[in-house]
């Protein structure tokens, strides 16, 4: 669904950003990306969502590959996906329940379709009380709610989450990260960028760790090594 | 189309200073142009005043028979530079002199001057070869004994209109230059300043061309209430100077509706340039 090819990614100004990074993210799977600041997190979910595209290798998402991929095309392919960050980035001058609305309404969406969907995500993310609250009147964890919400809007295939707790403090993280298991239980892959360790080590999803620019870590590889070692005799 | 509006009074609304800021650059740019153009127009009006007073006199002979003087007045008439071609007697000549030189009226009698045709050229035809030219035409006929037509006043006058036009069109082209660049820059700062939720409409899956759309109707209605404050400006400034200095007339229809066109036109090209400017850098 998600598979990165032997994928190199260079910047102009900045050096090299990726070297041979090659992993896949199935369907449904919940995936942590690990590894200190600047190591290339961001770079690799900017691949993705097709931000960036890789200076070597090839990156694919849901079929579509970055070396192809039509300029018109990326924001088909960006409705099929839900992307969340530490600063929200939400519209400032609309309530909640109209950004969730936008990323519907630029979709081309019937008007009726947009109030349930927009209000059942709401109660989703437990913010229905909330709906016409601008971002500034809402908390961190609030924002986060609604920009997850927004993310999810158009039932995308992965939630693509860059440090979405980077800015929040532990109550409000246990409460965002509660609601992207639920999200990832209800079917949808989810790839969470982030460098909150004590998060990764309490849940047994995958981990992929990158260390400039590298992939140095795999748990789904390293599982994988295991079970041939256990299966080979010594 | 009803969320591209939706869009654009939201645009008007969230930023009222700075929309209003830029209606009013748009506006000042093209006041600015319009008194130019209100100054060009009027001068063109006058030299053209001027220019219809080029005339070919050609003194005819005494005694030329009548029906020489009538077959020579229809030639002259079908010549295609010529507008009019009048023939005027002895005793014509003498009432007009009259006519215009008030206290002397006296000193002339009938026999003094002679008779004459006066040609009026059409416009397009009063430059000095074209004059010169036809004037050596009419000066063929047997008759006629001698042609003027003020050669010296007709080159300077020539002159003087050729500077004015080629003045006008530098000036006018520096001018409307200099609104479009400032114009342009205004609106890119209105663009500048919504960068952040441009990128988050690419994000959330909107493309070029819905992100587009209300920009450059914003940029449609700030260039058309732009225009049609700026022609209130050269009206206002139009009736003061009227009112004051000297009498001058204010523009036509065609002109105000080109003047709000190109209000329009710029800023619809401003948008849409400063957008896809910044659309290809997210």
């Amino acid at each position: 669904m998600i598979r990165f090819m032997h994928v190199s990614k260079e910047y102009a100004r900045g050096g090299l950003a990726l070297d041979d990074v090659s992993f896949h993210i199935a369907k449904g799977e919940f995936a942590f990306l690990t590894g200190p600041s600047g190591a290339g997190k961001s770079t690799i979910l900017k691949l993705v969502y097709m931000e960036e595209f890789p200076t070597e290798g090839d990156v694919r998402v849901a079929g579509v590959h970055a070396a192809t991929i039509r300029r018109a095309e990326i924001a088909q392919l960006r409705r099929k996906l839900g992307v969340v960050f530490q600063d929200f980035r939400l519209l400032e001058e609309r309530t909640a329940a109209q950004n969730i609305a936008f990323a519907l309404e630029v979709t081309d969406a019937p008007r009726a379709t947009i109030a349930t969907k927009v209000s059942r995500l709401l109660t989703q993310v437990g913010l229905s009380s909330k709906a016409n609250a601008l971002p500034r009147e809402l908390s961190g964890g609030e924002q986060q709610r609604v920009a997850i919400a927004r993310a999810l809007v158009n039932d995308p295939f992965v939630l693509i989450a860059d440090e979405p707790t980077g800015n929040l403090d532990d109550r409000a993280t246990r409460g965002v990260f509660q609601l992207l298991r639920d999200i990832n239980a209800a079917g949808t892959a989810v790839l969470m960028a982030t460098h909150n360790l004590e998060l990764v080590r309490r849940s047994d999803y995958r981990v992929i760790e990158i260390n400039r620019g590298q992939l140095v870590y795999d748990s789904a590889e390293a599982a994988a090594d295991a079970a041939v070692d256990r299966s080979t005799p010594a | 189309m009803r969320l591209t509006l939706r869009e654009t009074l939201l645009a008007f609304r969230r930023a009222p200073l700075l929309s209003a800021l830029s209606v009013m650059t748009i506006a000042f740019s093209l006041f600015s142009l319009g008194l130019f153009v209100l100054v060009a127009v009027n001068i063109r009006d006058a030299l053209q005043q001027v220019e219809e007073r080029v005339e070919i006199r050609a003194y005819i002979a005494d005694g030329t028979p009548v029906e020489a003087l009538a077959a020579a007045l229809g030639d002259i008439g079908a010549f295609p530079e010529v507008a009019r071609a009048e023939g005027i007697s002895q005793e014509g000549a003498l009432e007009r002199a009259r006519a215009e030189l008030g206290e002397f009226r006296d000193v002339f009698d009938a026999a003094f001057l002679p008779a004459s045709i006066e040609v009026r050229l059409k416009p397009g035809f009063r430059d000095p070869e074209t004059v010169s030219a036809v004037a050596a035409r009419i000066r063929t006929y047997p008759f006629v004994d001698d042609v003027r037509f003020g050669e010296e006043w007709v080159r300077k006058l020539y002159n003087i209109r050729n500077l004015a036009t080629a003045a006008g069109i530098i000036l006018g082209v520096a001018f409307a230059a200099v609104a479009i660049i400032i114009i342009g820059a205004t609106i890119r700062m209105a663009v500048l300043a919504r960068g952040r939720e441009i990128s988050i409409m690419r994000l959330v899956g909107a493309t070029d061309g819905f992100i587009r759309r209300p920009f450059l109707l914003e940029g449609l209605a700030k260039g058309v209430l732009g225009g049609i404050l700026a022609l209130a400006l050269t009206y206002f400034a139009h009736s003061l100077i009227s009112r004051t200095l000297v009498a001058t007339r204010f523009f036509d229809e065609r002109i105000i509706l080109a003047g709000v066109a190109f209000g329009a036109l710029i800023g619809l090209l401003g948008s849409a340039v400063s957008v896809g400017r910044h659309l290809r850098r997210v």
